[in-house]
């Protein structure tokens, strides 16, 4: 008999909140054993073709269960596709010509879904449709659980080991309560997909794949513990007592403030103006992605472009703040139209504001275009570089948007060397954004998607905040503002001490405004420096997030 | 051997939900019948990746065979469904 997995599991709790129902696991795509000799054709035959049938099983009562229309008519054309006599005859001969059933499977799809990207254009979108079907059809031949999101008909708890973006496009809030992963990192695509869903979420949390699906368990993403041993009833309880918090936070408005009146402007992390929500809960934009502009493009967008997707951001917000982040791309995110060469070090090497180096003219185009589409809005844009590291850089990025007519210029604190400089960075601009999720990932020396190393990207590490606090006291001398608009600005608690370190904003996803706004309104400004103390004085992430807990709650 | 040309009419082409209509309805037949665009190879029209793979956007021209019993009727009920806009009739189980 299994071994029961402990009442109590610990982990990263990335997005806040509780939820309580039943846990079902995701597996992964099964991995391909080495081949083996077939011994009996029929019997191997007959294996193979089980496994397609039940792929085309799975896939039909997946669309029998779809509330969407679009979903359902996808997850059928699937089915149909699993059950395709051409693909089940190609499967076959390569059995009678002596392979195993599951590389069989493997080698026919693959077969398939070269033909279908030959074909081009809508078709070849179906090419992914045989990733799945191949994967579903060996997991059956082998045994395995069928991987991808499960569907046990009721709403549940999501545990996997990790999570890659394709397994959440399906992802229904709506149905998943809450998430829980065993591998990730606070700044991992799991944690961003949570609070961009304002769904509770545990990540780094060992032991949660041996949780049996239909476990009763409750889930609170703030404290990252997954509890579990509880009856139904309890869980009815606890997500009733959630859906009123939820339910009190969403009838909250207006600026960000501490209970004893002292403002921090809530603004929000955006890519284009389709993620500015309708009734737009911030105070203005802390984080204009500009990345999407260039994705997936051979050439330069047209000034023309660049213009128009910059003026519908700031029309959509002509009184408030917005600050656009110029490109922030390089070898780590490679854009075809730079031509930048492969570096064995991408995230050491060539990117943000040092693509400048060797293009300088993309940066004075996309400044060119925001200031026309500044003159254009009669509004009045923050402007910032990423991966801003030396004072030289900030004069340098500060002349060329000034010599344009842009009045407030800053940069990302994004690298050590920057918040350590802070004061002389503040001599150049007006303004600091630190990036809490690079300066993690350059502070602690450790990968952003390395799972095992997410205690060091933890945005509570003492060192982090104590760079944090460098920033923020270079801005209260200097008497300008410093913001976070990393994912730690969107943790409540952490909010708190963010505040009592003295920035002066934060900057988040939509979703998360409401949560931290309730937090701010809960405590002083005396108390979030409070906090801040603390924190800074705490041996490691785990102890900080336990002092300002039981602070708040005394 | 029976033939039918016809113009596929649905807007989106012989894909999504069309080709899945269209090969449903040939599954349901019994009878082999095979599909071509212009004087490309024919494919077996019970085969979704086979169809899909034609590549037969709208307006395409499309050829119908079939053999045996009953083959002329099925080929004018099949043929009937492609020259119909399949993508604007609503789903026959919602």
């Amino acid at each position: 008999m299994p071994e029961a997995a402990p009442d109590v599991l610990r982990g990263l709790g990335i997005s806040p909140g509780r939820a309580a129902g039943r846990v079902h696991r995701m597996a992964g795509p099964p991995l391909l054993p080495a081949p083996v000799p077939v011994a009996d054709t029929a019997a191997e035959t007959a294996r193979a073709v089980h496994g397609l049938e039940s792929a085309a099983r799975e896939l039909t009562a997946r669309a029998e269960g779809a509330t969407d229309a679009t979903a359902r008519e996808i997850l059928e054309a699937q089915a149909m596709i699993a059950a395709d006599p051409m693909l089940r005859e190609s499967v076959e001969q390569r059995v009678a010509a002596g392979s195993d059933a599951a590389h069989a499977i493997d080698a026919a799809c693959a077969e398939q879904r070269e033909a279908l990207l030959a074909v081009g254009g809508y078709i070849a979108e179906r090419a992914s449709d045989l990733d799945d079907i191949k994967n579903r059809a060996v997991a059956a031949v082998l045994g395995l659980p069928m991987p991808g999101l499960p569907s046990p008909g009721h709403p549940y708890i999501l545990a996997a080991g990790d999570l890659a973006p394709a397994d959440t496009v399906a992802l229904d809030p709506g149905v998943v309560l809450a998430l829980v992963t065993e591998k990730g990192g606070p700044t991992s695509h799991t944690a961003i997909l949570a609070r961009a869903l304002g769904i509770p979420a545990v990540v780094a949390c060992p032991g949660i794949l041996s949780v049996a699906d239909g476990t009763w368990a409750v889930v609170d993403g703030g404290a990252g513990e997954v509890r579990t041993g509880i009856d139904e009833r309890t869980a009815a309880e606890v997500e009733r007592a959630a859906r009123a918090d939820r339910d009190r936070l969403a009838t909250a408005t207006g600026p960000g403030r501490t209970a004893d009146g002292h403002p921090v402007k809530l603004l929000l992390n955006i890519g284009s103006v389709a993620d500015v929500p309708e009734g737009s809960p911030g105070e203005g934009v802390g984080l204009f992605r500009s990345e999407f502009l260039f994705l997936d493009r051979r050439t330069a967008p047209t000034h023309e472009e660049q213009t128009g997707a910059y003026e519908a951001v700031l029309r959509a917000f002509p009184d408030a703040t917005v600050v656009v982040r110029t490109l922030d791309a390089g070898t780590d995110k490679p854009l075809p139209f730079l031509g930048l060469p492969e570096e064995p070090n991408p995230a050491l090497g060539v990117r943000g504001l040092r693509v400048s180096r060797r293009s300088p003219e993309v940066l004075d185009a996309q400044l060119d275009a925001l200031a026309e589409a500044a003159r254009a809005s009669g509004t009045s844009p923050w402007v910032m570089a990423p991966m801003v590291t030396t004072t030289g850089e900030a004069a340098d990025f500060a002349r060329r948007a000034r010599a344009r007519g842009i009045a407030h210029v800053g940069a990302m604190v994004e690298v050590p060397a920057a918040a350590l400089h802070a004061d002389r960075l503040l001599e150049q601009l007006d303004f600091l954004s630190i990036g809490t999720n690079d300066l993690s990932q350059y502070t602690f020396a450790s990968d952003r998607q390395h799972g095992e190393l997410a205690d060091l990207l933890d945005p509570w590490q003492p060192a982090l905040l104590q760079l944090i606090e460098r920033c923020a006291e270079a801005g209260r001398a200097a008497g300008k503002p410093v913001g976070v608009c990393g994912e730690a600005a969107a943790d409540p608690l952490l909010a708190t001490v963010l505040v009592g370190l003295g920035v002066t904003s934060l900057s988040m996803s939509a979703r998360s405004v409401a949560a931290v706004r309730d937090a701010l309104a809960r405590h002083s400004l005396d108390q979030c420096r409070e906090h801040a103390r603390l924190a800074l004085a705490a041996a490691d992430p785990g102890g900080a997030r336990d002092a300002v807990r039981e602070a708040a709650s005394g | 051997m029976p033939e039918r040309t016809v113009i596929v009419a649905s807007r989106s082409g012989l894909h999504a939900r069309p080709a899945k209509i269209f090969v449903q309805a040939v599954a349901r037949q019994g009878t082999a019948v095979r599909i071509r665009v212009g004087d490309g190879r024919p494919v077996p029209a019970n085969s979704m990746l086979a169809v899909l793979s034609l590549g037969a956007g709208h307006g395409a021209e499309v050829t119908l065979d079939a053999d045996g019993p009953g083959a002329e009727e099925v080929l004018d009920a099949l043929a009937d469904l492609l020259s119909r806009d399949l993508d604007a009739e609503e789903a026959s189980d919602a």
